[in-house]
């Protein structure tokens, strides 16, 4: 097939080890630290989004592709990127519009496809 | 009868660190490791294969926000999604996968509280601090940009 030839191998094995040496950090904290899942993700995009801001996370992305934008950082990244771009083109307003409509798709799907996987779903009953 | 642990917070925070298992960091991170490598490999194949029918890049990133998404968000409402994350820890969590678990975890769990505040409220209770900071962080990012660009 010609897409399984068009793969760039290195270029996945850097996503592989990146993506996972970012998510070595997550589990670093839950382990070393008292942070819920909850202050993580914060922590996460936050964090992402500061990178981003300051220049330094696309260079991240462009040694490893997916391995980080697919990590919750690359969804901040992402975030600033957008404003940053927007900026650019419509000044102040951009600040506002930037950020929201970079990530609009995933926010939008994962308020959609969340709210029907919560439909088809039943809640477990915990057994006493 | 030794001490009662409760005397002081300092005491019963030793005491709980004895009674509560080691959690084996290596292996750990370890799992956390290769899980997560492995959902950011699949995002990179979306990518490559969004990329390979002509698709640009910010679109590509997106269609691969918007699949790993959906994949998380039914894997949750079947209940596998907890059991790759017992084993995965933040494997599974720091990818966007976590967001969207993040979303229909609470949602299910008080869906008998209704649709609208039950589910459509809930689904909130983590993702809506993630959304609040993120965006936040960007509308200062953006502020700063117009102010030094």
């Amino acid at each position: 097939m010609d897409f399984l030839q068009s793969i760039d191998w290195m270029q996945l094995l850097r996503c592989f080890i990146v993506g996972g040496a970012i998510c070595i950090v997550g589990q670093i904290l839950i382990d070393k630290t008292k942070l819920t899942p909850a202050r993580i993700l914060v922590v996460f995009v936050t964090a992402g989004a500061i990178l981003g801001g300051l220049g330094i996370y696309k260079y991240i992305i462009d040694f490893a592709g997916c391995g980080a934008t697919v990590p919750l950082t690359g969804f901040g990244a992402n975030l600033a990127k957008g404003a940053i771009d927007a900026v650019k083109e419509s000044g102040l307003l951009g600040a506002f519009i930037g950020g929201v409509k970079a990530a609009s798709g995933g926010i939008a799907a994962a308020v959609f496809f969340g709210y029907l996987a919560s439909l088809i779903s039943k809640p477990k009953i915990k057994k006493q | 009868m030794g001490e009662n642990p409760l005397e002081n917070p300092q005491k019963y925070s030793d005491y709980v660190d004895k009674k509560s298992p080691n959690s084996p960091i290596l292996k750990n991170c370890f799992n956390a490791f290769w899980v997560g490598g492995l959902i950011c490999s699949i995002g990179q194949i979306i990518f490559d294969f969004c990329k390979y029918k002509g698709m640009e890049r910010q679109a590509s990133n997106t269609v691969v926000a918007i699949i790993l998404i959906g994949i998380a968000a039914f894997l949750t409402g079947l209940n596998l999604f907890n059991r790759i994350g017992k084993f995965a820890g933040a494997g599974s969590l720091v990818p966007i996968t976590g967001f969207a678990n993040s979303i229909v975890s609470p949602a299910i769990e008080y869906k008998s509280e209704g649709y609208v505040m039950g589910v459509g409220g809930k689904m909130f209770t983590v993702a809506g601090p993630v959304l609040v900071y993120g965006i936040s962080a960007s509308v200062i990012i953006g502020i700063l940009a117009t102010l030094f660009a």
